[in-house]
């Protein structure tokens, strides 16, 4: 084969490679993307349209939103819907504020645990990390249906805590721990704990042990120091662990469902209820509407934190 | 009057390791003083007792007369320019180097001015507002220079200050680095593995193995006159010839080497009297004090020699030769004009060198 | 970095371990007792694993729950691989701001509002196209995969980030074509992050209560939902032998996986 000859097969061969190479790649983007598109966008599309219609008794529970007929077409749309979470603000409204402050708290409860069993793994020694990392880990591989399970036997009336505080002779009557906000702070510690420990663990074994020296070096006390130098280098940690404990505790339902009683009502289990118990399915899907709207604020706001942490984490920030 | 800085016996242990041993060292005020040594050597470990990192399993640290046993990092009038710089990230030029100040209780216009003559010290004035990662890399280190100084420590740590540099800078960096000291007269001490940074820096220089001061000295003494087979090794290229003394005299003495090699000892005049026949000796020769000629000239020490192996260097050019009995030498020809035709690789020819060159080691 | 703990942290942090392992510990303890309360010891017995053995509901329910969390997290590791590895090879392609979008949403999402807007999906799906047929084993593993496939794409992209691409040129400048390189070296390297993927989304859907509660039928209990329909009517013995005996299969594989991770590091390191 000639030198030239051999060139051109070289050069079709590399253009047939690029043209496959190039349908191979949009597939590769496109097959997932249209999954999710129909599996999660679509989805959310619809609940947003059955949140318009209203209910009646027909399998499924709710009238179409929109159709033809014989006399061409017609639409069911309405607030009421949105009009009755108003009116009856107290059933739905309430609990949201509620949801918000249950998580609120319970966020601020798995920092307080959270900060120093972070910073403990991160100062530990090679050895120690692994073993504290996996414990760290374990619990957030096993089920928490399970593990709140566990909880209700430790906290019930009759259960291990009181049982124990009776036969020591510190209380005579039980305590009542179950179906009180105390029990969704120790059910949301219990389920989102490593959640928080995790982003906290990955910024503080980060953090450049000479940058504390060279503080306490100029002069800084202890608490100098932790205030000016390791709260701000470790903010990016207590950000992300806040946001990946607050939103999904704003839509939690099985701690509420399983710990809380009728004061600890918050929206995931209003909007269970509404759909399983009520049958109510637009009213449901206005409850989800609403849970969404209150999260975008936070969803939003941690998308733009996970930008601003791309970028930050170039080669040109930074010590090198 | 004591001096400024007073080690004594200073020793570290880390369960079975002992990284500081039984060290003392004065120094002086205003000196810049080098810490040279491989890594591992203990002068880091050195240099964190210091800044009061770490505590000393015994001896003493004195700093201008006052003891330091049990005295904090923070109450220390030492401060540490870390080889990494260790700026704080989240604030700027003006907040790293007033954050020393801060601490101590400054505010305010003062604040301000002493953040400003500062800048001005560094050559950075105007980048107060900068976030480090908008800074260059000799900016940065200039900047953790400034913010260790703000606090006027009577001493002040370097730990491989031009290593993070890129060559080009580095040779700037230094002789700046050497200039601010000067200016403001205040002890510096640098710890370095790299014997350039520690030769062009420092006024005296300390060389430390398995953590003791081998040989405290001026660079040139250091490089001419190593008191052993280590410093001599550790600084620079040289060769070691090994033999029995045959001959000794008060000014000279002469190795069983093959040939046979004089060394003056006009310079080590005490060593005469404790040499006699028969003691084992090694004597080293530093490669530009070496001749390299295609012709015997008839000098004192002159081997005939085969070219191994050359390195073109373009200021001059390195050499390894070897005689008929195997002996190694390393030296290096300057290249003095472009016409020169060097000896080349297997080519045949002798060397020579002043036995007043030869050094003498015990 | 390592160094010394002052007393509040250690304290704050064995209390955090304490929250998270006593309640635990405890059951495991009370599921050898006779009694059937979680607060008096009546005897030790292993009667309560006899019956779970025997109890072939939740043996069903089990037996289910495996074969979704089977075929679920298989979907999601490869659909979540090649979101990976649009997002960190492709650079600024079209559609790079939906993927994005949409593959980042469902870590975020609410579980009701996920379940509950796939099952009015599913619903309305059937009305128009006639498919799903009912609602069953095939929407809880749709609707897991959607979830999981989120999280593989996050665990794999980091491992493909750090993935020197250096090594791929190698491969082709050996002579290799794509498919080829891909399966010879960059899956090779690659597999450690897509074992774990696929383990996570493995447990996701293992351990889902409230999407698989919504978009189940009547025939298809999984694990959880039986679980939790058995809690709700007040503690049953049998739970604790149960949990127990899952407690400790994720422990040991844990534990060994970490240990194999550990030797491996210790070999290459």
């Amino acid at each position: 084969m000639t030198m030239m000859g051999y060139k051109c097969m070289q050069q079709g061969g590399s253009v047939l490679y690029r043209l496959t190479g190039a349908t191979g790649r949009r597939l590769v983007a496109a097959v997932p993307l249209v999954w999710l598109l129909v599996f999660f966008l679509l989805p959310l599309l619809e609940t947003l349209q059955v949140s318009f219609t209203t209910a009646q008794r027909s399998v499924p529970p709710y009238a179409p939103l929109w159709g033809f007929d014989e006399t061409g077409f017609f639409t069911n749309f309405t607030l009421d819907n949105y009009a009755l979470l108003a009116a009856y603000w107290q059933d739905y409204i309430g609990p949201a504020g509620n949801s918000i402050k249950l998580a609120f708290f319970s966020t601020l409860v798995c920092l307080l645990f959270a900060y120093p069993m972070a910073w403990w793994i991160a100062r530990s020694t090679a050895k120690w990390r692994v073993v504290l990392l996996v414990m760290v880990m374990l619990p957030f591989w096993t089920s928490s249906l399970l593990r709140i399970y566990a909880l209700i036997g430790l906290l019930n009336p009759n259960g291990f805590i009181n049982s124990l505080l009776i036969w020591l002779g510190l209380i005579d009557a039980p305590l009542r721990m179950m179906q009180t906000d105390f029990s969704i702070y120790m059910g949301m510690v219990l389920t989102y704990l490593p959640l928080m420990i995790l982003p906290l663990y990955a910024v503080m074994v980060r953090l450049d042990d000479d940058v504390i020296e060279v503080a306490t070096d100029l002069g800084a006390s202890s608490v100098a120091v932790w205030w000016t130098v390791i709260l701000p280098l470790t903010l990016p940690g207590v950000i992300a662990g806040s946001l990946l404990v607050f939103i999904p505790a704003v839509g939690e339902f099985v701690i509420p469902a399983l710990l809380g009683g009728p004061d600890q009502l918050m929206m995931g289990k209003v909007l269970w209820t509404e759909f399983f118990r009520n049958r109510d399915w637009p009213v449901a899907a206005a409850i989800a509407m609403l849970l969404l709207a209150i999260l975008t604020v936070p969803i939003i706001y941690a998308r733009y934190q996970d930008g601003r942490e791309d970028h930050a984490s170039d080669p040109q920030a930074g010590t090198p | 009057m004591a001096p400024f800085i007073r080690l004594t016996a200073l020793t570290k242990r880390f369960d079975e390791v002992v990284a500081v041993d039984n060290l003392s060292l004065d120094i002086e005020k205003g000196e810049l003083f080098c810490l040279l040594g491989a890594s591992g050597c203990g002068k880091s470990t050195l240099l964190r007792m210091l800044a009061g990192f770490e505590q000393p399993s015994a001896g003493r640290i004195e700093i201008d007369g006052q003891n330091m046993a049990g005295v904090a990092p923070a109450d220390r009038p030492v401060n540490i320019m870390f080889q990494n710089y260790a700026l704080f990230p989240h604030m700027s030029v003006a907040g790293n180097i007033g954050y020393g100040l801060r601490r101590a209780g400054m505010r305010g216009a003062a604040l301000g001015e002493r953040i400003d003559a500062l800048l001005k010290l560094v050559r950075l004035s105007g980048y107060g507002g900068r976030k480090p990662h908008q800074l260059s890399g000799g900016q940065r280190q200039r900047v953790a220079l400034a913010r260790a100084l703000a606090r006027q420590p009577k001493l002040l740590l370097l730990d491989e200050p031009l290593a993070a540099l890129d060559k080009k800078l580095r040779e700037d960096t230094q002789f700046e680095l050497v200039d601010i000291q000067e200016k403001l007269d205040t002890t510096f001490m640098v710890v370095t593995h790299d014997q350039e940074e520690a030769m062009t820096l420092a006024g005296r220089i300390g060389i430390m193995d398995q953590g003791q001061l081998v040989q405290v000295d001026t660079p040139r003494t250091l490089y001419e006159s190593p008191k052993n087979v280590f410093v001599a090794d550790f600084l620079g290229m040289i060769s070691f010839v090994e033999g029995r003394v045959t001959k000794c005299t008060k000014t000279g003495l002469v190795i069983d080497s093959q040939p046979p090699i004089t060394a003056a000892l006009d310079q080590q005049r005490g060593l005469a009297s404790q040499l006699q026949a028969g003691d084992k000796i090694t004597l080293a020769i530093r490669p530009e004090k070496i001749n390299l000629s295609a012709t015997a000239k008839g000098a004192v020490n002159e081997i005939p020699i085969v070219v191994e192996d050359l390195a073109y260097l373009g200021v001059a050019s390195n050499y390894r030769v070897k005689t008929a009995q195997g002996q190694m030498f390393k030296l290096q020809q300057q290249q003095n004009r472009r016409a020169d035709k060097p000896p080349e690789w297997g080519d045949a020819g002798f060397i020579q060198f002043d036995p007043a060159d030869v050094i003498v080691l015990s | 970095m390592t160094g010394r703990i002052s007393l509040p942290v250690m304290c704050l942090g064995i209390l955090g371990f304490g929250i998270l392992y006593v309640p635990m510990a405890v059951m495991i303890v009370f599921s050898f007792n006779a009694g059937k309360l979680v607060s008096v010891w009546s005897g030790f017995s292993a009667k309560w694993y006899a019956s779970l053995l025997t109890n072939e509901q939740l043996l069903n329910a089990f037996g289910l729950s495996l074969f979704i969390a089977f075929w679920a997290a298989t979907i999601a590791t490869f659909f979540g691989m090649l979101i990976a590895i649009a997002f960190v090879r492709f650079g600024d392609f079209r559609g790079r701001l939906a993927l994005s979008g949409l593959s980042s949403a469902p870590l975020v999402m609410p579980e009701v509002v996920t379940g509950l807007s796939l099952l009015l999906l599913f619903i309305g799906m059937e009305s128009v196209l006639g498919w799903p047929a009912g609602r069953g084993v095939d929407t809880i593993i749709i609707a897991h995969a959607t979830f999981g496939m989120c999280f593989a794409a996050v665990v794999i992209q980091a491992r493909l980030r750090d993935f020197d691409q250096a090594i791929e040129e190698a491969a082709y400048d050996l002579g290799a074509r794509q498919p080829f390189v891909f399966f010879s070296v960059t899956l090779p390297v690659i597999l450690p992050a897509v074992i774990a993927a696929w383990l996570l989304a493995f447990t996701l859907s293992f351990d889902d209560l409230v999407i698989a509660s919504f978009v189940s039928g009547p025939g298809s209990s999984t694990l959880p939902i039986l679980v939790f329909s058995k809690v709700r009517l007040g503690v049953t013995p049998e739970i604790n032998a149960l949990a127990s005996v899952m407690i400790s299969i994720v422990t040991v594989s844990v534990i060994m996986a970490a240990y194999v991770m550990r030797r491996r590091l210790g070999k290459t390191g």
